[in-house]
């Protein structure tokens, strides 16, 4: 492409490139394979081996199912955990999606008064992320009782003015003929919006669902606060309590229970490429 | 562009935003409102008695020397960050659009981090300086450098900053590929005809030109390492050696719900907001700009 070649850059830059992704890379590969050596290997190594051990089908048991270990420290089974995470970051992608597209379609679509009002209520929201409102939005779940339930995990992470106004971008830009059209047939506004509007917004919607999904799958210090009940308990949550909470650090599990976190969202990125950086291209702008 | 044939209704398009409006009144705009009038309001020891205080709060706050010294960590962190995970992304970026032809596999294996939790992320770091046998603390030791973030508090920031950036660095590479791939190859190749070197055409041509990238960058990179780094912080260093991490959400957080102060706690959350506020206007503001003049 350019007008000079100059292979000793184009060598630089693959080297570089490499290195960069492989120092990204490294901290996850030493998570790997501290989850397949024992608790005990890992302690008395120095350092820890960079060659993967023998302990792989034992530690992601543990991980997963729970129970005791050589140096008897109970571990809590994962697998609920990654259950409760998995319907947690599937109820705020859809929800969100859900709500957005609603209210996109009545702010582009319908002429109401106070309709100024509702879009900049909406917009303003984009500014209030729930770590600068901990308190006061833990105080109105409580009072509503919904501590230690999947509506409280949820609902309050489900308001997002950025899906409302990625929508309301999309809508603004489908020609006028559109509604035209479906007037001239006699269809009223919902067969309009179901029939019209939500397939061609799907690939919007693709785009959204996997970045809100990972949002909300790595939820951390909401679910901290409203959750005292370790049934409701994400797997982000779980990792961080086997660190603090025994008197002995079971590294192997721990390393074991983080890779099972990260799986799932990045498996979701990395298939779903394409869509992804649509996302966050979209979502961003 | 707003549509000129609308749908007519008047009770539809109140149900259709009724769920949004809902969450928005009751989980945004309620305890935005609550933290307000709580952080004007001081509570006896008991929660007995509460009493109007005005803006005494406030002047607690900024005469709070811890509090002053979490403002300071946080712009030091944040900056770091921001610094950090920016100018690798960028050198990547660079180096991957020079490629052109296979940059896509490279593309895919740097930004998954990307879907890593801030927690694990954090996690992930403390493990690597684990003392005796984490990786990298074996070999800074190896090397004659001593490593203690329980008791270091440079160490433990040099943790958490690497621990944030590290996970940044897959979205400031994913918009810096996508601004260069924008800059048009042939204001570079007559930069080249005329002499200049892959050096001096970086700095007086893609550099510039990448200007509003960067700019967004930075704003979103702030925002991200002030208010989404909470997980990496908690799993990583506990906000410690004393307060030396302690970061303002971190903060919040603690003492509103360890320490119990919850006028003190609102009050933080309203600086907060007004942050939030000032750096979402900031970022509106170029966005509009850069939409009007191109």
């Amino acid at each position: 492409m350019m007008v000079e070649r100059r292979p000793w850059l184009d060598a630089l830059a693959h080297v570089l490139l490499i290195a960069g992704v492989l120092v990204i890379a490294l901290p996850v590969y030493l998570a790997l394979v501290a989850s397949t050596q024992s608790a005990e290997q890992i302690a008395t190594s120095h350092p820890l081996s960079l060659l993967p051990g023998q302990h792989a089908l034992d530690t992601y048991r543990l991980a997963l199912w729970g129970g005791k270990t050589s140096s008897g420290s109970t571990i809590p089974a994962g697998w609920p955990m990654l259950w409760v995470s998995l319907v947690m970051a599937l109820l705020i992608a859809t929800g969100k999606i859900v709500i957005s597209l609603l209210s996109a379609f009545a702010i582009v679509y319908f002429r109401f008064p106070l309709r100024g009002l509702v879009f900049w209520m909406i917009f303003i929201t984009l500014m209030l992320p729930v770590e600068v409102r901990i308190g006061p939005t833990y105080e109105v779940i409580a009072s509503l009782g919904l501590l230690n339930s999947y509506a409280g995990l949820t609902v309050p992470l489900i308001a997002s003015a950025t899906a409302t106004f990625l929508f309301r971008q999309f809508f603004l830009t489908l020609p006028e003929e559109l509604m035209e059209a479906a007037r001239m047939d006699g269809a009223g506004p919902m067969r309009f919006f179901v029939d019209m509007l939500l397939p061609l917004s799907r690939t919007s919607m693709a785009a959204l669902f996997v970045i809100q999904f990972i949002y909300g799958w790595n939820q951390y210090l909401w679910p901290l606060m409203v959750t005292t009940s370790e049934d409701l308990y994400p797997i982000v949550l779980g990792i961080k309590r086997g660190i603090f909470g025994e008197v002995y650090v079971e590294w192997n599990v721990i390393m074991a229970t983080a890779i099972l976190a990260m799986l799932p969202p990045a498996l979701v990125v990395i298939l779903m490429q394409k869509w992804f950086v649509k996302g966050l291209v979209d979502t961003e702008k | 562009m707003e549509k000129r044939v609308r749908f007519q209704s008047t009770w539809l398009p109140w149900l259709l935003i009724a769920p949004q409006m809902a969450i928005v009144l009751v989980f945004f705009f309620w305890p935005a409102g609550q933290a307000l009038w709580q952080s004007v309001l001081q509570q006896d020891a008991f929660g007995t008695s509460t009493e109007f205080v005005g803006l005494e709060n406030f002047e607690r706050l900024f005469h709070d020397a811890t509090y002053l010294a979490s403002f300071q960590t946080t712009v030091v962190f944040s900056g770091l960050v921001a610094g950090t995970s920016m100018s690798v992304a960028l050198l990547l970026a660079v180096m991957a659009n020079r490629i052109g032809r296979g940059s896509s596999i490279y593309k895919t294996l740097l930004i998954w981090p990307y879907a890593v939790a801030p927690v694990v992320a954090g996690v992930l770091w403390l493990m690597l300086f684990a003392s005796p046998w984490g990786v990298v603390a074996f070999v800074l030791q190896q090397l004659g450098w001593d490593w203690n973030h329980l008791l270091n508090g440079h160490h433990a920031m040099a943790l958490i900053v690497m621990a944030a950036a590290w996970k940044q660095i897959s979205y400031n590479f994913l918009f810096f590929l996508a601004g260069l791939q924008s800059i048009p190859t042939s204001l570079l190749e007559a930069a080249a005809i005329d002499g200049a070197g892959p050096w001096r055409r970086f700095w007086t041509i893609t550099f510039p030109l990448l200007s509003p990238t960067t700019f967004f960058l930075l704003v979103m990179n702030v925002i991200y390492a002030f208010f989404d780094t909470f997980g990496t912080i908690d799993a990583a260093t506990h906000g410690g050696p004393g307060k030396e991490t302690s970061i303002l959400v971190y903060k919040v957080y603690y003492d509103g719900f360890k320490a119990l102060d919850m006028g003190g706690s609102a009050a933080q959350s309203v600086v907060l907001m007004v942050i939030v506020i000032a750096l979402t206007v900031v970022q509106f503001r170029f966005i509009e700009r850069k939409v009007q003049y191109g």
